[in-house]
């Protein structure tokens, strides 16, 4: 029998706004344990929550870049729950009024796009964080806990899939494409080291299409993309095999455990669990008006989707267009130069994700910091095109234009690396190798093809390299001919 | 006694008949004198109210004058964060808590050169209507020491009946202001609800509760709540629009307005006395050209019902934080659930305890709608009420309490009797009104009967000017008996 999963994907965003969602603390990572607090992300007694405008306009920014509806209004509510890095012990959140609802995002999957519907986008505040002391971490056999409350009160985003996802490619896929829309927008820095970008899984297996949906679990403690997959690809293959030998899945929580490659259970939950949702009265309902979400969307930046779309347009194929759209946004204004200059589309993304992209990653500058215009790009190309340098000292005179010694012409006249092209001298050359390989120019004329092969390599050898070996082929195949 | 209100007692500052530390120390003596039977205060920070004097004196030495609180005495109920001073709620589970930063309320009166004298006593958390379930002890009624203060901010309004301060300020969530005032035979008065800031305001009910003063006279409260209210950045609820100003109808009388006699406050629970005196004051008000019409607001039936499912779930949220892991109390236990229920187990008493109960549970799925739910929908209607009777009338008035002071521990076994002493204050705070009870008259035992006004939203200016004409018919009498030597 044949099963076919289904799986929905939670994601949690830390926003990077300078301030706090319901307060003046900073938002950094990292730092000297509860340093950045104060009596509102600290739960004192009497402090009170004020909403961060910044942070509305993120989960904006990220609801249009997901084609979400942004609600008119929106509420908060408190999500009640006991727990000790949860200060107030309840967070504030959304339930039944989300700033953004009902979007999607296309994804690309085997050649096949496919369309990923967006339940939701809320707006919450992120915990603190626990540290549990003594053996291996678990709060099980912990000897005590550290609380850092820096955390506490970080703008996070929910963004909740539907559950449209039927692999586990396209649940990694999926993710990918969604952190890459996110950094794009700049309202997060996107780590999954850091946890600031974090996904959920929720994973059910059914007979069939036609069927309704089976028990869902839900997988946490995915810290990579790779971990996704695989940790997905692992609950799949679990369910199944239980169902098939007669078990019945529960619904429940579980922890996916990277180094054993399973996941465990962690609680049997969700259907039992209360957080008695009500109305978060400390704040008034947010009026998101048209104008406000006109000038957020006028703000987009060009989405991952839309660039790709445009590459391809432009003459990449799909896997130049995919490499080029994740480069850093100055290499891909490069790019835009380069073409606008007249460079081929084709051309200048090869140079750019692979020479320059090498460059940067072996001398450790940042791409903000290049000193390569589009144009350069562009004269590059259209040297390597005309014969003015062969595609070797190309790259010599790339490291050349990076390291500041000028346009590519100056740098090829500089370093001596111009092909000859004066058909004068290239001709003389040509004759002494021919006089020299009487058997090789015999051969030719007798319409051998690998004797042309061997005569350019001689000539090229002649001229330390310099000839264009079009222009040699040429003046060759000419002498056969006449 | 140097002065009788705090408007005289400015009036004696600014031409220089007394001083700040001289109000001051009069108002320590009265405490020392009368603490021991009363039980007002919970904490008097002699040494930082002495210092506040003395700057307030300087102030005005240099020509630098605050404002109408200016050298001031002024006591607190124990729910305001205070920096540096003890802040307890009355509650075990914040015993020796010190606040790191000033609630708004406090800030403005430092700013306002008022001199802070100390904390007073409520029922924990500001619930109850008693006093009695403070952590602390029972604060009593200077009118007669058997007799509670009413709550839940009862050592406020003690401490102005006993003359231990010229001005408190309590907070108001059902009741929680104008009971005690009633009782106590002062003034009591809640604002607008997001008039003044809850910014450091211990919360009980957060879509409720609202600070006000307790004064002497109407004048005074009209003053005091000048100086505290207005927008407030730090409060999301706090309202951003013009004020009305309180003090400028206080000398216009009540002839041209139109009031309305709530049908549904009086009747079966109201004490005889309470309901003569009501009808006595409305019948001078009349004759001084107020005009006065019966009114029905049906859903008050209902009020109390609501109230009692919409407080408590917001209370049970609100005080979810008190788990000994950060501040206050901590039980230990072997985990930390272990420790968070044992801390709270201990930290809270019966009354708190059962309201959190009553909360969470009208908050669970399955029941939300039918108690929540319905509440906020009852809510919505007595708002409709309300304002169908406006468009009517300037103002509402009622008894401020059914009955008089009653015997400390006469309700502590019943809870529903004592839920019913704020049966006239409740629909206020629903709505989000002001309303101030002013003193009348006493029974024949000597005891105050207060009244109520109500007027609509930010209606503060028309609210005062009755209240003054309520003050001038009633010609009352500001001696608590029981303390004699006080007057």
């Amino acid at each position: 029998m044949s099963w076919e999963a289904v799986i929905g994907i939670e994601v949690h965003v830390e926003l990077m706004t300078a301030s706090k969602m319901f307060c003046g603390c900073a938002v950094e990572f990292g730092g000297e344990p509860n340093t950045r607090v104060c009596p509102t992300c600290l739960g004192l007694p009497g402090a009170l929550p004020v909403t961060n405008r910044a942070a509305i306009e993120s989960i904006m920014s990220i609801g249009l870049a997901l084609g979400c509806e942004v609600s008119e209004r929106s509420v908060f509510h408190r999500k009640n729950y006991f727990y000790a890095d949860l200060p107030k012990n309840y967070q504030i959140s959304q339930f039944d009024v989300p700033v953004c609802h009902d979007g999607h995002l296309d994804i690309e999957v085997d050649g096949e796009t496919r369309r990923i519907g967006i339940e939701r986008a809320h707006m919450e505040e992120d915990t603190g964080k626990s540290t549990h002391l003594g053996v291996g971490g678990r709060i099980q056999a912990a000897e005590g806990t550290l609380l850092d409350f820096n955390r506490s009160g970080v703008p996070l985003v929910e963004i909740v899939s539907r559950p449209d996802i039927r692999s586990a490619t396209e649940a990694r896929v999926y993710a990918q494409e969604l952190r890459s829309v996110i950094a794009e927008l700049g309202v997060s820095d996107v780590r999954l080291e850091e946890g600031s970008i974090r996904f959920d899984a929720n994973v059910s297996i059914r007979p069939g299409e036609a069927e309704a949906y089976g028990t869902k679990v839900e997988i946490k403690n995915m810290n990579s993309f790779r971990s996704l997959e695989r940790a997905v690809e692992y609950e799949i293959r679990r369910q199944t095999e239980l169902v098939e030998s007669g078990g019945v899945v529960v619904q429940e929580t579980r922890h996916w455990d990277e180094e054993a490659g399973v996941t465990h259970s962690m609680r049997a939950k969700e259907g039992s669990s209360d957080y008695r949702y009500f109305t978060e009265p400390d704040l008034v309902p947010m009026v998101m008006s048209p104008e406000w979400v006109a000038q957020v969307g006028d703000r987009l930046p060009e989405l991952p989707a839309r660039r790709r779309a445009r590459y391809l347009s432009q003459g990449l194929d799909v896997g130049a267009a995919g490499a080029l759209s994740n480069l850093d946004g100055r290499l891909r204004a490069i790019y835009d130069e380069a073409v606008l200059a007249g460079a081929p589309a084709k051309a200048a993304a090869n140079w750019l994700t692979g020479e320059v992209v090498g460059w940067l990653r072996k001398s450790g500058i940042a791409p903000e910091q290049l000193i390569l215009g589009g144009h350069d790009l562009a004269e590059l190309v259209s040297m390597v095109d005309g014969g003015a340098i062969s595609s070797s000292a190309a790259k010599d005179v790339l490291d050349g234009v990076l390291s500041g010694e000028g346009s590519p012409r100056e740098v090829a006249e500089r370093r001596d690396l111009l092909q000859l092209s004066d058909t004068g001298a290239l001709e003389a050359a040509v004759e002494q190798v021919l006089a020299a390989n009487p058997k090789a120019r015999d051969d030719l004329l007798a319409g051998e093809e690998k004797a042309l092969g061997f005569l350019v390599g001689q000539v090229m050898k002649a001229t330390q390299g310099r000839a264009d070996p079009r222009a040699v082929n040429r003046i060759l195949r000419d002498r056969v001919s006449s | 006694m140097i002065a009788s209100s705090l408007s005289e007692a400015g009036r004696l500052l600014r031409a220089g008949d007394t001083t700040a530390s001289a109000l001051l120390e009069e108002a320590l003596e009265a405490a020392s004198r009368t603490e021991a039977q009363l039980h007002a205060f919970l904490t008097i920070d002699t040494e930082g109210a002495r210092e506040m004097a003395g700057q307030a004196d300087a102030d005005l030495a240099d020509g630098i004058d605050r404002g109408p609180l200016h050298g001031i005495p002024v006591a607190l109920k124990d729910n305001m964060c205070t920096r540096g001073v003890e802040t307890t709620a009355a509650s075990q589970v914040l015993a020796g808590y010190i606040p790191p930063y000033d609630a708004t309320v406090v800030s403005r009166l430092r700013s306002g050169g008022a001199v802070i004298m100390g904390k007073t006593n409520l029922d924990e958390f500001a619930m109850g209507s008693s006093t009695e379930n403070s952590a602390y002890g029972t604060t009593y009624n200077p009118w007669d020491l058997s007799r509670v203060p009413g709550g839940s901010s009862g050592g406020s309004a003690a401490a102005v009946a006993a003359g231990s301060s010229l001005l408190a300020f309590g907070s108001d969530t059902g009741g929680s202001i104008r009971q005690p005032a009633s009782l106590c035979g002062v003034v009591g008065m809640k604002p607008t609800y997001g008039t003044v800031s809850r910014y450091g305001l211990i919360a009980f009910a957060s879509s409720l509760d609202q600070i006000g003063p307790f004064t002497r006279t109407v004048e005074d409260s009209a003053l005091a709540l000048s100086s505290i209210w207005g927008y407030d950045p730090l409060d999301s609820t706090s309202y951003p629009g013009a004020y009305p100003d309180p003090t400028a109808a206080l000398d216009r009388g009540g002839d041209g307005l139109r009031i309305g006699v709530v049908t549904e406050l009086s009747g079966e629970g109201f004490e005889p006395a309470v309901e003569a005196a009501t009808a006595d004051m409305v019948a001078r008000l009349e004759k001084t050209g107020v005009e006065v019409i019966e009114v029905s607001l049906p859903t008050f039936e209902i009020a109390l019902s609501a109230y009692y499912l919409i407080a408590p779930a917001e209370a049970s949220s609100n005080l979810a934080r008190f788990d000994g892991i950060r501040y206050g109390l901590r039980v230990d236990g072997s985990t930390t659930e272990e420790l968070m229920a044992r801390t709270r187990a201990e930290g809270f008493g019966p009354e708190v305890t059962r309201r959190i109960l009553l909360g969470t549970y009208s908050l669970s799925a399955g029941y939300y709608d039918a108690f929540y739910g319905q509440a906020q929908r009852v809510r919505a209607a007595i708002q409709e009420d309300f304002a169908r009777a406006y468009s009517q009338v300037d103002a509402l008035v009622s008894p401020t309490s059914p009955t008089v002071a009653f015997e400390a521990g006469a309700r502590t076994s019943d809870p529903l009797a004592m839920y019913l002493s704020d049966i006239c204050n409740i629909p206020a705070n629903l709505a989000g009104h002001p309303a101030i009870s002013v003193p009348i008259g006493l029974d024949e035992a000597g005891l105050p009967i207060g009244f109520q006004v109500m007027a609509p939203a930010l209606g503060e200016e028309t609210m005062y000017r009755l209240a003054a004409e309520v003050e001038r018919q009633a010609a009352f009498s500001l001696s608590p008996r029981a303390l004699g030597a006080v007057s």
